[in-house]
């Protein structure tokens, strides 16, 4: 939903995106005048070589990285110069999944999962749990819900972080590199399922990939280089 | 457990599992609180030895008010008071009874070899009123010159030593080259300036002070009549007495006014000062470094839950509630070990060391304060950090 309280038809708008990193004569820029709208409900990949600049723009739209210059509109809310308590409130309707899963590692699966749901309050714990566990049976953890991080494979750690950013129905799912530990079919599975979550929920996804396997599966694919949009194919 | 806290805080415990997850980083985090503990227990409870040790001597006598000279900032030090004070003192309205004080130090070269330092209280033994309670039956055994009640808590004295020490069996010893009997034993312990404590007569005093005269007492103790305020005869000998020679208090404020002496005029009170401030700084330093520490080692996964969309009160609780943790647990090693060490310098010392309620609930109060505010401090860096650059 917007910030009216209706569900936008495009979750994210970027017009005229530049981004720099560092200070005085090391100030650098590595994003020029990107634009970009996005759908509702679709799968938008983010391509290109190493340092062209898609991570950083999956940051700013995802409200992760404070936005210099242009205008990025994430859910109907500008984020040029919002206030911390606004992108804190915009992020707890995305979905995030990083390269490195970030899974908290004193935290076994379930309750790695039950932090994408606590962040909205207090509620029926017992309801949680049951979503956490319908979760994880659905990426394939439902015999490893009390499992710390540290007694799972890659793949499956990176798929308790997909449980995690999908357990509370986000909007937007921003995915940086999800399928990279993945096997191909365990990656096709997750892809699958971002899919499935847009076409019945609306929900949107916008995924940093270098994997050739699920392009097939993209409704659109931009590609990146130097920190500019060189290329932007829809899927017919 | 963690059911437990899960239900108390409404969500789940991430403090506790951080803490508990890793359990060597656990255990010396603990030790670097209890440590921390360590450090401002030794340090008060020397401090608190100072103040006890100032106060104890003002329970030696009887009395509601002191008169002493001007000169004089502790029970020991100063000029003498001519008696004709007292005589003034007994003129005064509400005054019921004057008595001379005699305090003094004397070395006893013990048959051992050793040798002690005996802080000496001389008392009229005529004069109940001036003596403790506990004490008027022994000291009015002392009307027989050179009799006297020995510390049996002197330091240097051998455990023991005294036992069975009274009229029909006396201690016999040397002092100030005179045959002294122990006829009674009294038990106070030494401080810093005294190793231990003798009663005696006014009369056998002015014999082991050989230079002392009975016309200059260290002190005149004053008693008020029943049912007159102390306070108000205290203004009334002041209007009397000549205020450049000697001072008048109530024996409560003249201990109050030695004890701030001792610790803020006195090298060894305000060395002992310094002490506890510097514990105090010492332990907030290892405290703050143990949950910086902490916050820094789980930076990463903190940041994925800022992007998750936590807020900086989610982070501040974990850390808080990591905070009272280590505090708490921390705490009761820190409060144990600390009673050992009291213990062992007590022993050593003879000082009174002794961990009591009030310093054991100052010091949690202090430690828990001080791990919130360093926890506090330590997530600054998490609140000012966009998520992406923390990953």
């Amino acid at each position: 939903m917007d910030g009216a309280g209706h569900h936008s038809a495009v979750p994210v708008a970027v017009t005229g995106l530049d981004h720099f990193f560092g200070t005085g004569e090391a100030r650098k820029q590595a994003i020029w005048d990107v634009s970009i709208e996005v759908a509702r409900g679709s799968l938008t990949v983010l391509m290109g070589p190493s340092g062209s600049g898609k991570t950083t723009v999956l940051t700013l739209m995802g409200c992760l990285r404070d936005v210099q210059h242009g205008s990025v509109r994430l859910l109907g809310e500008e984020l040029n110069g919002a206030a911390e308590a606004r992108r804190v409130a915009l992020r707890r309707r995305l979905g995030f999944i990083f390269q490195a899963h970030n899974l908290h590692e004193s935290l076994s699966a379930t309750q790695n999962v039950l932090m994408g749901l606590q962040v909205h309050g207090r509620g029926d714990n017992a309801l949680r749990l049951r979503a956490a566990h319908h979760i994880l049976g659905l990426v394939g953890l439902g015999d490893r819900l009390d499992y710390l991080p540290g007694s799972l494979s890659g793949g499956q750690k990176q798929r308790v972080a997909v449980a995690r950013a999908l357990v509370s129905n986000p909007e937007v799912v921003f995915a940086d590199e999800p399928t990279a530990a993945l096997d191909k079919e365990s990656g096709a599975t997750v892809v699958r399922m971002l899919k499935t979550l847009g076409r019945k929920r609306g929900t949107t996804t916008i995924m940093v990939t270098h994997d050739n396997r699920i392009l097939d599966l993209a409704d659109r694919i931009v590609t990146l280089e130097e920190g500019r949009i060189v290329k932007d194919v829809r899927a017919r | 457990m963690t059911a437990l806290l899960t239900r108390l805080m409404g969500r789940l415990p991430i403090g506790w599992l951080q803490l508990a997850h890793s359990r060597t980083r656990f255990l010396a985090a603990l030790a670097g609180v209890a440590f921390a503990n360590i450090l401002v227990f030794v340090q008060l409870g020397i401090l608190g030895a100072l103040n006890d040790s100032t106060v104890a001597p003002y329970d030696l006598f009887g009395g509601d008010i002191m008169i002493s000279s001007v000169d004089a900032n502790t029970l020991t030090d100063g000029s003498n008071v001519a008696r004709t004070r007292m005589f003034q003192a007994l003129g005064t309205p509400g005054v019921a009874d004057a008595a001379p004080l005699f305090i003094g130090n004397i070395e006893w070269q013990r048959e051992d070899g050793g040798s002690s330092t005996l802080q000496v209280v001389g008392l009229d033994p005529d004069r109940p009123a001036f003596v403790p309670a506990s004490l008027r039956a022994p000291v009015a055994g002392l009307r027989i010159s050179d009799t006297v009640l020995l510390d049996e808590s002197t330091r240097g004295l051998p455990a023991g030593a005294l036992d069975g020490a009274s009229s029909a069996s006396p201690y016999r010893f040397e002092l100030a080259g005179r045959a002294v009997e122990a006829v009674g034993t009294v038990s106070v312990g030494g401080g810093f300036t005294a190793d231990g404590t003798l009663y005696a007569s006014d009369q056998t005093f002015l014999r082991l002070f050989g230079s002392r005269s009975s016309a200059a007492p260290n002190h005149v103790l004053v008693t008020v009549e029943d049912g007159i305020d102390p306070g108000v005869v205290v203004d009334r000998l002041r209007a009397v007495l000549p205020g450049d020679v000697v001072k008048v208090a109530t024996k409560t404020d003249m201990a109050a006014a030695d004890l701030t002496y001792q610790t803020t005029e006195r090298p060894t009170g305000v060395i002992f000062g310094f002490g506890v401030a510097i514990g105090i700084v010492v332990g907030l330093v290892i405290v703050y470094q143990v949950l910086s520490t902490d916050v820094a080692d789980h930076l990463r996964e903190y940041a994925t839950f800022k992007a998750m969309g936590y807020g900086q009160r989610f982070f501040l609780g974990i850390v808080l509630e990591e905070a009272v943790i280590l505090a708490v647990l921390g705490f009761v090693p820190g409060v144990a070990i600390s009673a050992a060490i009291y213990s062992a310098m007590a022993a050593a010392t003879g000082l009174p060391l002794a961990m009591g309620v009030d310093r054991a609930a100052m010091v949690l109060a202090g430690t828990i304060a001080a791990c919130v505010v360093s926890g506090a401090i330590a997530t600054r860096r998490l609140a000012a950090a966009d998520p992406a650059d923390l990953f």
